[in-house]
C-alpha cells in the first residue's frame, strides 16, 4: 500500500433521479481521485448534488453514466455480478444525519453487531469486532445500554461503531453532525479524526459547517452537480467571492482577514483556515507592534 | 403602554417523571424575565433545559412549581385561582354571584384558549409537521382555528408568506413538492400567520446551508423589527446568537446561569466555555491575539466588531499596505 494509492477514481460520473420530470441530473459530471487515507470535506449548498455524489460512491445509487473505480475495481464495468457489487459496496461505509434513524437494536452492542452479523462473521470474531469498534469510538462502557437513552452524539458514535465493525476502507459522513449540539459534534469529529489519523481510513465528510471543513486535508466544493473547487482548506477559504456566489461562506477568522484586506490592510500569509493561522498572520503583519510589546 | 417585561418566570421548576426511577429535574428554580419587543436567544447544550423552558411558555407543559407570567398573567392559573383574584373586579361587581362566576369562567377559558395563539411555537424541524395538500391551506391552518373571517385569514396568510419569503406561486403547490429550506419557511409562516405576540423558534436554522441560515435569520429579524413582537430563538450556535439576538439566556443543568444583554453575556467567555458551549471563532481569535500581547478589548463576538477594532488598533498596517 503506497501513500499515493488512489482509492476512489471517478470519471465523468453522472446521475439523474428517474422520477424527476425534467430529469436534470443531480450529478452532472464529476471527475476526481481520492487517495487512500485522505480526509476530504465536501461542501455545497442544499441541492448541489453532494449527497447524491456520496451515494454513488457507496453504490446506494448506480451512476447513469460515467466510470467509478473503488479500490482498483471498476464498479461500472458491465461484467460485474450483483454479488461482486455487494462485496465492493462494503468497502465504503456511510453514516447519515439523523442518529435516530440508524439504530436498529435495543442494546448498543447488538446494534453494532447488526452489520457484521449480516455479513456472516462467525462468533469469536464478531465479538472481537464489536468490542474493538465500541472501544474505538469511546463507547465501551455503554455496550449494554439502550440506544434511545443516549445523547445525540453518543448515538452517532454507536452508528459509527456499527459501521466500522463492518471494516470498510472508506467512510462517508453525510451531514452526520447536523443534528447534534456542540458537544456531540466534537465527539463525532474526534471519532472521524481518529478513524483517519490512527486507522488510516479514507474519510469523506459532507458538511454545511465551514469550521468542520477546515479540519480536513482537502476540501471539494460541489455546485450544480459538478466540482467547482478542489484544494486545501487554506486554498479554498482564500476564494471567498466564489464560495459566496454558490451560497457558502468562509469561517469567521477567514472572513476577518478578507475584510481587512478589502479595506486596504496588508495581512500576509496563507493559513487562513484556522484560528491559529489567522492569529499568526495578523501578528506577523504587525511585526513592529509585536516587538514593542516585548 | 408597552410593558417592558413580556414574560416572567418566577421560581419555575419542571421535573420529568416525578416519583419514578427516571425522575429528572429539567428546570431547577429558574427566575427570569424576557424583554418585550426584543429578540432573546436561549442557548445551552442538550439536556440543559432550554427546550423544556420554551414548552412552558405556551402552556404545552405546566411547571411542577413556580409561575409563568405572560403580561403579568399566570398562564397556568386554575379557574378557582382566577375566580379568587377577579371576583372583586369592578366589571363583575354588578353581577349576581352566579353570573359573575359564569362570566369569570368564560374569561378564564378564553385566556386559556388564546394562549397558543399569543405564544406561537415553531418546533425543531417544523417541516415534518406540514400536512395540508397546499401551502396556502397549511399556512391558513392556525388562523382558521382562531375562527377568523375568510378575508382576515387571507390577509394573514399573505402577510406571513411575505415575512417568510414564501413566494406566491408556491401557495397552490403541495408543500411536499418544495425543498427542505422552502418547507421550513412555510412552516414558520404557519405560526407567524397567527400573529403571535411572542414567537418562539427552536433551532430554526438546523440542517440548513449557510445561505439558508442567513436567510431564515434575516426573515426572523425583519419580522421582529416590523411587528415589534417578542421573539425567542433557541440555538446551539453562539455565532448566530451573537449576530441576531439582543439578549441571551444561557442554560446549564436546568438553571439560567447567565442572562442579560448580548454584550454582557459575551464578556463571560470562560463561563460559556466551562459549560461546553462553542464560543464564536472570532472571540477565540481575539483572545489568542490578546494572549500574544496585543491590547484589545475582551468581549468581541462579531466579525464586524473585530474588523473595526483591528483597523483602529493597527494604523501601521495601512502604511505597510501602500508599500506593496
Amino acid at each position: 500500500m503506497t501513500e499515493t494509492e488512489i482509492f476512489i477514481h471517478a470519471e465523468h460520473l453522472c446521475f439523474a433521479y428517474d422520477d424527476e420530470k425534467d430529469a436534470i441530473p443531480a450529478v452532472k459530471d464529476i471527475s476526481l481521485d481520492i487517495r487512500r487515507g485522505e480526509y476530504v470535506a465536501v461542501l455545497g449548498h442544499n441541492g448541489s448534488g453532494k449527497s447524491t455524489f456520496a451515494k454513488l460512491l457507496n453504490q446506494i445509487l448506480e451512476p447513469t453514466s460515467g466510470k467509478l473505480v473503488v479500490g482498483g475495481v471498476d464498479l461500472t464495468a458491465e461484467e460485474l455480478t450483483e454479488e461482486e457489487l455487494l462485496a465492493h459496496r462494503r468497502r465504503v461505509g456511510m453514516v447519515f444525519q439523523n442518529p435516530d434513524n440508524q439504530l436498529v437494536a435495543t442494546v448498543v452492542e447488538e446494534d453494532v453487531a447488526f452489520g457484521p452479523e449480516n455479513l456472516g462473521i462467525p462468533h469469536p470474531e464478531l465479538r472481537e469486532r464489536v468490542d474493538r469498534a465500541l472501544e474505538a469510538v469511546g463507547m465501551s462502557e455503554y455496550a449494554a445500554h439502550e440506544p434511545h437513552r443516549l445523547s445525540g452524539g453518543q448515538k452517532q458514535r454507536v452508528a459509527i461503531a456499527g459501521m466500522i465493525a463492518m471494516m470498510p476502507e472508506c467512510v462517508i459522513f453525510d451531514e452526520s453532525t447536523a443534528m447534534l449540539d456542540p458537544l456531540g459534534r466534537r465527539e463525532v469529529l474526534d471519532a472521524i479524526r481518529m478513524l483517519n489519523r490512527e486507522r488510516g481510513m479514507t474519510v469523506l465528510n459532507i458538511t454545511h459547517y465551514m469550521n468542520e471543513a477546515a479540519l480536513a486535508d482537502r476540501v471539494i466544493v460541489i455546485n450544480d452537480g459538478e466540482v467547482l473547487m478542489d484544494g486545501t482548506p487554506d486554498e479554498i477559504f482564500a476564494r471567498r467571492a466564489e464560495l459566496r456566489s454558490v451560497g457558502l461562506e468562509v469561517p469567521q477568522c477567514a472572513e476577518l482577514i478578507h475584510l481587512l484586506r478589502d479595506a486596504g490592510f496588508s495581512v500576509e500569509g496563507e493559513k487562513i483556515s484556522t484560528v491559529e493561522g489567522c492569529a499568526e498572520m495578523i501578528l506577523r503583519s504587525l511585526g513592529v507592534i509585536e516587538e514593542k510589546g516585548r | 403602554m408597552e410593558q417592558s417585561e413580556k414574560i416572567v418566570l418566577d421560581h419555575v421548576s419542571y421535573v420529568y417523571g416525578e416519583g419514578t426511577p427516571f425522575e429528572m429535574r429539567a428546570l431547577d428554580d429558574v427566575s427570569l424575565s424576557i424583554r418585550s419587543g426584543k429578540i432573546t436567544g436561549i442557548i445551552g447544550h442538550t439536556g440543559s433545559g432550554k427546550s423544556t423552558l420554551v414548552q412552558l411558555l405556551n402552556g404545552l407543559i405546566k411547571p411542577t412549581s413556580g409561575q409563568v407570567l405572560l403580561d403579568g398573567y399566570n398562564i397556568n392559573s386554575t379557574f378557582e385561582k382566577a375566580y379568587e383574584e377577579w371576583n372583586g373586579l369592578p366589571e363583575y361587581a354588578s353581577l349576581t354571584k352566579r353570573r359573575a362566576k359564569r362570566a369569570i369562567r368564560e374569561e378564564w377559558k378564553k385566556r386559556q384558549r388564546e394562549l397558543c395563539f399569543r405564544v406561537g411555537l415553531v418546533m425543531q424541524y417544523p417541516e415534518y409537521q406540514l400536512f395540508e395538500d397546499t401551502v396556502y391551506k397549511d399556512i391558513a391552518f392556525g388562523p382558521t382555528n382562531m375562527g377568523l373571517s375568510h378575508e382576515e385569514i387571507d390577509t394573514r396568510v399573505r402577510e406571513a408568506a411575505r415575512f417568510n419569503g414564501v413566494e406566491d406561486d408556491w401557495l397552490e403547490k403541495s408543500p411536499f413538492d418544495l425543498s427542505g429550506g422552502q418547507k421550513r419557511r412555510v412552516a414558520v409562516a404557519g405560526v407567524v400567520a397567527m400573529r403571535p405576540e411572542v414567537l418562539v423558534l427552536d433551532e430554526p436554522a438546523a440542517g440548513l446551508d449557510p445561505r439558508g441560515r442567513s436567510r431564515i435569520f434575516g426573515e426572523i429579524v425583519g419580522y421582529q423589527r416590523e411587528t415589534s413582537s417578542t421573539v425567542l430563538i433557541v440555538s446551539h450556535s453562539m455565532e448566530d446568537m451573537a449576530r441576531f439576538c439582543d439578549d441571551i439566556i444561557v442554560m446549564s443543568h436546568g438553571k439560567a446561569i447567565l442572562h442579560g444583554r448580548r454584550e454582557t453575556v459575551f464578556s463571560h467567555v470562560e463561563e460559556l466555555e466551562a459549560v461546553g458551549l462553542d464560543i464564536p471563532q472570532i472571540t477565540h481569535l481575539m483572545r489568542l491575539l490578546r494572549e500574544r500581547g496585543l491590547e484589545l478589548p475582551e468581549n468581541v463576538y462579531t466579525v464586524a466588531q473585530a474588523v473595526e477594532i483591528l483597523k483602529t488598533a493597527l494604523p501601521k498596517m495601512t502604511n505597510k499596505g501602500t508599500h506593496i
